[in-house]
């Protein structure tokens, strides 16, 4: 399809909205950032359990404010951050969530934008605590 | 999954006697209509009895009506053509803010280029024009008026018969359009009553297909041609005549307008249910006027909720339902007409629109407000607390 004129969801976002992953709150998190703004439309919560001998991201979660977009990328990026080293976790990309959701229309990508630097913060968060 | 259809101000699946009545001129009668041959006559008496249908619809006179291929392009012609043809020094254009895009995106073209300035006015809470405010911006360089007769996202009705007379009592003539898309299924079209010289309207709101429509010129109305060629439509509208769709837009006209003389309040009322029922929702307000409003559109403000996500939900249910939500625009603006309406940008993301048709039934109100609450409550606790 041309790119000009996508405006599709693919089935993968119809599926995260329909059953989102790792959703809800999370008590006593290691990390949390929230990113965005209601004025904006979009508000996303990133909440992480890092496992501290291996660096790893144990558990994770999300609440979400927003669009079909913006609840499909928090909840992909939960399921592919989970289990991650933080390092790794931090590499994840706005494209490498669009991508995984089977592409994201153009005037959405700046929801994949959000949650890609929502668990940035959550990491960076996590890393603050802990130096403190 | 049975499939309930809430988005006919967006667009109405094409009436089966509609398209029946089309059927021949794809076949059959395919003849172009400015031949002189049996095929190209049969072809132009069926797009004059349209013209005859759309014309006694409006009580006017055949040749104040040209067909178009929509609305959008109408609003186009009217607005341009008529700047054009007066060719007035620095003419003034009266609009308001809460216009549908294809006149304020009309308007700000004739504004950007220099060839008329432009006062969009502002509406209240309720998305209304005040007639004073109006009375207000009128100049002596005035020389077109254009308010819709009724607004596509919250229903709200303006007073286009109050304009329409306080028009006429101006010292020089000021033309007056109006975008009746929204409108036309049913309220009183007649344009005398209303006092316009221009209507613009889609047949794919009333049951026609997607890209036909027509626009009333009242005669004497200047107007220049901005669709150049073969010179039909008298001339002011080029390009072989879509007969079949045509011919569907004058028996869709032709149908509404017997459903309005049968005097059927049954989408009034299935609205009121509708508004009652979802109203009982906690955090959810009605948008736009709660008396002057059509009869087929139900708009709520949703607190806590983002609309696209709402309108996916509702959509997985088999409802369809739109927004004004900025999610679903490509410039991530909320809709211009709740923000005109005051409502902050936060609440806007969370507007709801139902819109119902003639085909719309009780058990589809149900079903919807059955459904609803556990949407709502779903994203609700989906999203974070701030």
């Amino acid at each position: 399809m041309s790119k000009l004129f996508d405006a599709l969801y693919s089935k993968d976002v119809i599926k995260h909205v329909r059953s989102p992953k790792n959703m809800g709150e999370m008590s006593n998190p290691d990390g949390v950032a929230t990113v965005g703004n209601p004025v904006c439309g979009d508000v996303m919560r990133l909440y992480i359990k890092v496992d501290p001998k291996k660096d790893t991201i144990k558990d994770i979660k999300f609440q979400t404010l927003g669009c079909g977009a913006a609840i499909a990328t928090s909840s992909i990026i939960t399921t592919l951050a989970k289990g991650k080293t933080l390092e790794e976790a931090e590499k994840i990309t706005d494209e490498g969530l669009a991508q995984a959701l089977g592409g994201l229309p153009k005037v959405k990508m700046h929801c994949s934008v959000l949650a890609a630097d929502g668990l940035k913060k959550a990491i960076q968060d996590y890393r603050l605590k802990k130096s403190a | 999954m049975k499939q309930i259809y809430l988005d006919n101000a967006a667009t109405t699946q094409v009436d089966s006697k509609v398209f029946l009545a089309m059927k021949p001129y794809f076949f059959k009668k395919y003849g172009n209509a400015s031949e002189p041959h049996r095929m190209g006559q049969e072809a132009r008496l069926a797009v004059e009895q349209a013209r005859e249908k759309v014309a006694d619809f409006l009580g006017v006179k055949q040749e104040e009506i040209i067909f178009t291929s929509g609305a959008t392009e109408s609003i186009n012609l009217a607005h341009k053509g008529l700047i054009e043809a007066l060719n007035f020094k620095n003419p003034h254009i009266i609009t308001s803010s809460v216009e549908h895009k294809a006149v304020l995106e009309t308007c700000k073209y004739l504004e950007n280029k220099e060839i008329a300035t432009v006062t969009y006015l502002p509406v209240n809470e309720y998305g209304l024009v005040n007639i004073q405010n109006l009375e207000k911006a009128i100049t002596d360089q005035t020389v077109l008026v254009s308010i819709m007769y009724a607004n596509n996202e919250v229903g709200t009705i303006q007073p286009i018969k109050e304009i329409g007379a306080l028009l006429k009592k101006q010292d020089h003539k000021i033309y007056f359009h109006t975008d009746a898309t929204q409108a036309i299924q049913y309220l009183d079209c007649s344009v005398d009553n209303l006092g316009v010289d221009l209507l613009s309207f889609s047949g794919h709101k009333i049951y026609a297909p997607k890209g036909v429509g027509a626009l009333y010129i009242r005669k004497g109305t200047p107007l220049k041609s901005q669709m150049r060629g073969g010179g039909q439509e008298g001339g002011l509208r080029a390009g072989t005549e879509n007969v079949p769709y045509l011919v569907g837009l004058g028996k869709a006209v032709e149908m509404i307008y017997d459903l309005r003389f049968k005097n059927d309040d049954s989408v009034k009322k299935l609205q009121s249910l509708l508004i009652e029922e979802v109203l009982k929702i906690p955090g959810v307000k009605l948008t736009g006027h709660p008396a002057e409003r059509l009869p087929h559109i139900a708009s709520f403000i949703v607190e806590g909720v983002e609309g696209e996500s709402l309108v996916l939900l509702l959509s997985d249910k088999g409802i369809s339902a739109s927004t004004g939500s900025a999610c679903t625009a490509s410039d991530l603006v909320p809709s211009h007409v709740l923000s005109a309406m005051g409502i902050k940008a936060e609440d806007a993301h969370g507007s709801l629109r139902f819109s119902l048709g003639k085909d719309t039934t009780e058990q589809d109100i149900r079903s919807v407000v059955e459904v609803l609450p556990g949407i709502i409550d779903r994203l609700r606790r989906m999203a974070p607390k701030l």
